[in-house]
This record gives C-alpha cells, sequence and structure tokens, in this order.
C-alpha cells in the first residue's frame, strides 16, 4: 500500500465540484483508493458522501492510499489543481 | 367566463397569466412503521440496491434535456444516489436484519446529522440527501418518484408548496406557472417566481384537488385559478401573456401615442442600484436617496467618501440624467450626529433642508462632494432640496447649490405650501419635483406609517391631485420642469393623469418603468389631459380613479389587469 499527502488547492476546499470530479475520478479509475486527515481513519474515496463529510478546507492536507501508484499520482495531480477555477 | 368554470381563489404574484396542463408535485412516499424484515435479505437488499440506480439513471436522464444549473443540480443528486458508502451502509443493514426502507433512512439520517453538524455548504446539501432517500423509497415500493416530474410539455406546476430544492430542479423552459396551497406572498416559492418572471398564485386553496393533465388558466393579477377555462378566459389569458412580453421588451424612450415625450427615471438609493441601471431601459435617475449612505454612520462621511460613491452612480448612468436629492434625514429616518432628541412631532420638525438651520456644513460638505463627483465623471448632476415649504428655502438652497459650482438646481414639492405657491418657488430654482408620498401626508394630515390610515393617503385624494395639478401647471407656465418621483408614478393609470396635468418625468422602482411605458405609448396627449379632467372633477379617491379608467384603452386595462 503507497501513500501520498496532499494540500488541498481548491478555494473551496474538497467540497461541491472539486469534490464531485475527485471521486468520480476515483470510480473511473477502478483501483481502490482511500482519503482521510493526516493521523484519522481512511475513507473510501469513492463516496462523495464521505469525502465532503471529511470536512477539508483550502490548503488542508489529506493522506491519500492505494495499490495503485499510476492511480495515486493521478489523484495527486488533480487534488493540487484549482478544481474550482476551470 | 361560463357559469360551469370552478375558480380557485388565493394571492397573486406579479401581474402575468397562461393557461395550460397542471403537473402535481408527488408527495414524498411514507415509509410503514411496521415495515416487516423481508424473508429472502439477499434478495431485498438486491432490490434496494437496484432502487439507487434506477434513482441515479432518471436523475441523469432528467439532467440531459435541462438547462446547464439544473443539470448539475441533478446530476449531484444522482451522484449521492450512486455513492459507494450510501448503498454499502444500507446493504450491511439489510444483512443485518432490519427492514429495508428503515436502513436507508437510518444511513441517510446518519449522514444527514454529520452534514448538519459540519453547517454551511455541507448544511444545505441536506435536501438533496433526503430527496435521494425519498426517490429510493417510491422506487423500491414500485411508486412514480416524488418531487416535480419530468414534464414532457409546458405546465403549470401544482403542489402544497416546493422546496427550495424542488424549485432549483425547475425546467423553467417546460415551466408556464406556479400554483402552490401552502405559502406566502413574501415566501420561498413566491420569490423565485417573481425573480424568474413566472406567473404565480399562492394560497389557493382547493388546489391539491388539481390532477395532472387539467387545463387550468392562472392569472396572477386577479389571483384565480380557473379549472376548465372557456375560450373566452384563454383569450384574455393570450392577451395578457402577449402584451406583457412585448412590453418587457420595449426599450423606447417614454412617449404618449402622439409622441408627446415623459422622461421615465429610477429611484435608486446607492451606487450599486445605479450600476444596475447601465443596461436598463431608463432615460436616467429621478431620484437618488442620498441618505443611504448617511444612515447607520455614527460620523457624517467625509467629502472624499461621498464623492466616491455619487461618481460612481454618475459614470453608471453614462450622461444620463441623474437627480440627487440632498440629505432627507429627521422624522423616520434619523441620524446619530444631527437629529435632535426631544421633538414632540418628527415629521413636522427638522427634517429635510431645514438640518440647515443648525447643521449647515453638512449640506456645503454634500454640496461639494456632488460637484467634484460631476467633475471626476463628467456628468451634470440635478440636485434637489427636501421639504422646502418657502420661497426663501428655496432661494438659500439654490444660492448654496450654485456657489458649490452646481449648475442644475431644484427643490422637492412635498409640503402644500410649496404646491400652491410652486409659480414663486420655480422663479427661484431651475426645476421641481413632486414627492406625493410625503405631500399625502401633510395635505392630509396622516401619518404614512400608519396603516389603519392607508385609504387617507390614497394618491387619487381629490385634494392630493389638486395640489399636484397646481404644481403641474405652474411647471408649464414657466416652462420648466416638474417630476413625479413619489409611489403614484409607478401606477399606470396615475401616469397618465400626471402626463395630462403637464408633469415632464417620472420616477420610479425599476421594474414599474415597462407598464407605464406601455401605458402612455397608447395614449394620447389629448386623452391623458382628458383623463387628468374627468378625474378632477371627482369628489372621492374612488370615483377619481374610477372616472379616470373609463378613458383608459381596453386592450391596456386588459394587459395591465387594471381594475
Amino acid at each position: 500500500m503507497s501513500q501520498r499527502t496532499v494540500v488541498i488547492a481548491s478555494r473551496v476546499g474538497l467540497h461541491a465540484r472539486p469534490a464531485s470530479l475527485f471521486t468520480q475520478a476515483v470510480a473511473a479509475s477502478g483501483a481502490s483508493v482511500t482519503i482521510g486527515k493526516p493521523g484519522q481513519p481512511a475513507m473510501d474515496a469513492s463516496s462523495i458522501l464521505m469525502v465532503m463529510a471529511l470536512g477539508v478546507g483550502h490548503g488542508e492536507e489529506v493522506v491519500l492510499a492505494s495499490e495503485d501508484e499510476t492511480v495515486l499520482d493521478e489523484l495527486v495531480a488533480l487534488l493540487e489543481t484549482d478544481l474550482d477555477a476551470e | 367566463m361560463s357559469e360551469q368554470s370552478i375558480v380557485l381563489q388565493g394571492v397573486g404574484v406579479g401581474r402575468g397569466a397562461v393557461w395550460g396542463p397542471v403537473a402535481t408535485v408527488r408527495p414524498a412516499p411514507e415509509v410503514p412503521a411496521d415495515e416487516p424484515v423481508p424473508a429472502d435479505r439477499a434478495a431485498a437488499k438486491e432490490k434496494v440496491l437496484d432502487a439507487f440506480t434506477l434513482v441515479a439513471k432518471g436523475l441523469r436522464a432528467q439532467a440531459q434535456g435541462a438547462s446547464a444549473t439544473v443539470a448539475d443540480v441533478l446530476k449531484a443528486t444522482a451522484q449521492m444516489a450512486d455513492d459507494p458508502a450510501l448503498r454499502e451502509q444500507t446493504g450491511q443493514r439489510i444483512d443485518k436484519g432490519e427492514p429495508p426502507m428503515h436502513a436507508l433512512t437510518a444511513v441517510v439520517a446518519s449522514f444527514a446529522e454529520m452534514f448538519t453538524a459540519a453547517g454551511g455548504y455541507l448544511a444545505e446539501r441536506v435536501t438533496d440527501l433526503n430527496s435521494v432517500r425519498d426517490r429510493v423509497v417510491a422506487r423500491y415500493q414500485e411508486l412514480p418518484e416524488p418531487g416535480v416530474p419530468p414534464l414532457p410539455w409546458p405546465s403549470i406546476i401544482v403542489a402544497p408548496d416546493l422546496s427550495p430544492a424542488d424549485t432549483a430542479a425547475l425546467d423553467l423552459d417546460k415551466v408556464l406557472g406556479i400554483v402552490i396551497e401552502q405559502g406566502g406572498p413574501t415566501g420561498h416559492t413566491a420569490i423565485i417566481a417573481g425573480q424568474l418572471g413566472l406567473p404565480c398564485v399562492v394560497r389557493a386553496t382547493g388546489a391539491s384537488q388539481l390532477g395532472d393533465g387539467d387545463i387550468v388558466a392562472l392569472d396572477a393579477a386577479h389571483g384565480t385559478v380557473t379549472l376548465d377555462p372557456d375560450d373566452e378566459t384563454r383569450a384574455a389569458v393570450e392577451t395578457r401573456r402577449a402584451g406583457l412580453a412585448a412590453l418587457a421588451e420595449a426599450t423606447a424612450d417614454g412617449a404618449t401615442a402622439d409622441g408627446h415625450h415623459i422622461a421615465l427615471l429610477a429611484n435608486i438609493g446607492t451606487a450599486e442600484d445605479a450600476e444596475r441601471l447601465t443596461d436598463a431601459a431608463v432615460e436616467g435617475v429621478g431620484l437618488f436617496r442620498t441618505e443611504v449612505l448617511f444612515l447607520g454612520a455614527t460620523t457624517a462621511p467625509t467629502v472624499e467618501d461621498q464623492a466616491t460613491v455619487y461618481t460612481r452612480a454618475l459614470a453608471a448612468l453614462g450622461g444620463r440624467k441623474v437627480v440627487l436629492r440632498t440629505l432627507d434625514a429627521g422624522a423616520d429616518k434619523p441620524l446619530a450626529f444631527v437629529t435632535q432628541a426631544g421633538e414632540e412631532n418628527p415629521a413636522l420638525g427638522v427634517r429635510g433642508f431645514r438640518l440647515v438651520r443648525h447643521a449647515e456644513g453638512l449640506l456645503r460638505t454634500q454640496l461639494e462632494a456632488i460637484a467634484r463627483a460631476a467633475k471626476e465623471s463628467g456628468g451634470t448632476p440635478w440636485v434637489m432640496a427636501p421639504m422646502i415649504a418657502t420661497v426663501e428655502e428655496a432661494r438659500q438652497f439654490s444660492a448654496m447649490a450654485r456657489e458649490a459650482g452646481i449648475e442644475t438646481v431644484g427643490v422637492m414639492v412635498e409640503v402644500p405650501a410649496a404646491a400652491l405657491r410652486a409659480k414663486d418657488i420655480l422663479a427661484e430654482v431651475d426645476f421641481v419635483s413632486l414627492g406625493t408620498n410625503d405631500l399625502a401626508q401633510y395635505t392630509m394630515a396622516t401619518d404614512r406609517l400608519l396603516g389603519s390610515l392607508v385609504d387617507l393617503l390614497d394618491a387619487w385624494q381629490p385634494a392630493l391631485l389638486d395640489l399636484v395639478a397646481a404644481t403641474a401647471a405652474a411647471g408649464v407656465e414657466t416652462g420648466k420642469p416638474v417630476g413625479v418621483c413619489g409611489e403614484s408614478a409607478a401606477d399606470p393609470v396615475m401616469a397618465l393623469l400626471l402626463t395630462g396635468l403637464g408633469v415632464t418625468s417620472l420616477s420610479m422602482s425599476p421594474s414599474a418603468v415597462p407598464a407605464v411605458r406601455f401605458a402612455l405609448s397608447q395614449h394620447s396627449l389629448e386623452t391623458c389631459r382628458a383623463i387628468g379632467e374627468v378625474a378632477r372633477k371627482a369628489p372621492t379617491a374612488a370615483e377619481a380613479r374610477a372616472a379616470a379608467l373609463t378613458l383608459v384603452d381596453p386592450h391596456v386595462r386588459e394587459v395591465l389587469a387594471l381594475d
């Protein structure tokens, strides 16, 4: 299992449109991915409800974990983008 | 209207009218309290998971035919219905032996609790979560999904009430109007309908008896919903609809049918209001209530602060006319730093221009700020003082304003004394503007804030019409502009009368302009004068308006629902 720590770039945090785009990307990858705040339990990263309930704001850190390195790299790149700006 | 027609009475929002088929909003299905534990748990779980999938699919299909904003709401809700955590937790509870719909309700409730506790954006999503739950419960019970159904053709939405989520999901291309049995004229649904320009009737008693496909005629001006309208009712609705659509499009300057120009202006209170007028079909601003800048302030705003606001307003209007009214404080608009305590009759006390008696600097500062804004924006503001009663006051204000560098100076006529001697006052200034609300208050000796005496403040009171007529006549005689910037300018029938009396501009809230523009365009100046004559002969307010209405073109009465 590999892990990555990412800082959320979207100004609204990981809510609304950014959360929707992120969970859709996880689901589309087919990989099993978890997300959590550092030191807290990890959640299913494909669940929009779980991801929103995490309540991660702009500039906060999250830890992604998965067996699939390539998928992890893609998701990190996604979270490092301001998804609300597009 | 045929005698067989059933007419539901409610409270209308707006002037619109429309007829068409009813689409009822289905209520949320109930989860039976004694829901049994299924014999075959695996099959029940399968059925619930299928229901989730069907709901998500249905929402996505609905999103395809919808406009962009509505589609976003629907797709976001679909994603919730597809949510793996929601499905998994519900499945686990069913595996453990909970009745399926109770399991679903419990899982949704746990998310809802989490979201509510988080507050803000998440708390607002609870409505969407509950909507997913209601839809899945309906699908599981093999019932149609609740909420606004997909509309195969343009329809009139009928519901007990609409939730914010329901209104967000309305496909505006297919919604002709809204009828709700509950709510009120200032409720959520009414406000949204007003903003969207949809004809709407709220508190329509009996609306729950209407069924899908019933044909109804909705008349917001009269607050009625007619079931099975006859040809005559449908034709009347069509006339109003087409007329209102046409007048909303019109952008011409205000003029009578024979081309007599009447400037149509807007009343505003802030620079933001002015900026909203940049693309509006008005010829300028007839009343900029500058006191909004001062209200709530603990010290007087500086020349710089004021000049910034006035410059923004003048710039937003380009070269169009802008009439600024100097500070109108006192009475119902007290100011911390000038209003004197202990006045027993503040409406008759030191207010408006009278403040100059003990706070002259305040007015001088304001005039300086306006003059500076005129230079910076390149605009030519007209400036007027409120609460002028005598020729000396008009003369004093005129001198102060011209000293500050203001070119076009006027005064408000809102005290009967000023109306009666309007000609002498006009000798001192370039224009006057009638403030009919205060003029009514002082003419009728009636506090304008007292709802119980509202009949005495009727703009059609004969004594009030006499004072308006005297002021307008003074303007005609001296060749100087006489505007009206009170509520009465917004009444299309009154607008015709004022035009007939010789008023040269009408200033009102911007939303009232299209109806007044339309009424003017359909009557000649001669008819307007005749309206003035018959109305002024009437001995009471009600008779004055009724007499005026007899001369209003029937088509205009139909379109604007004037009766």
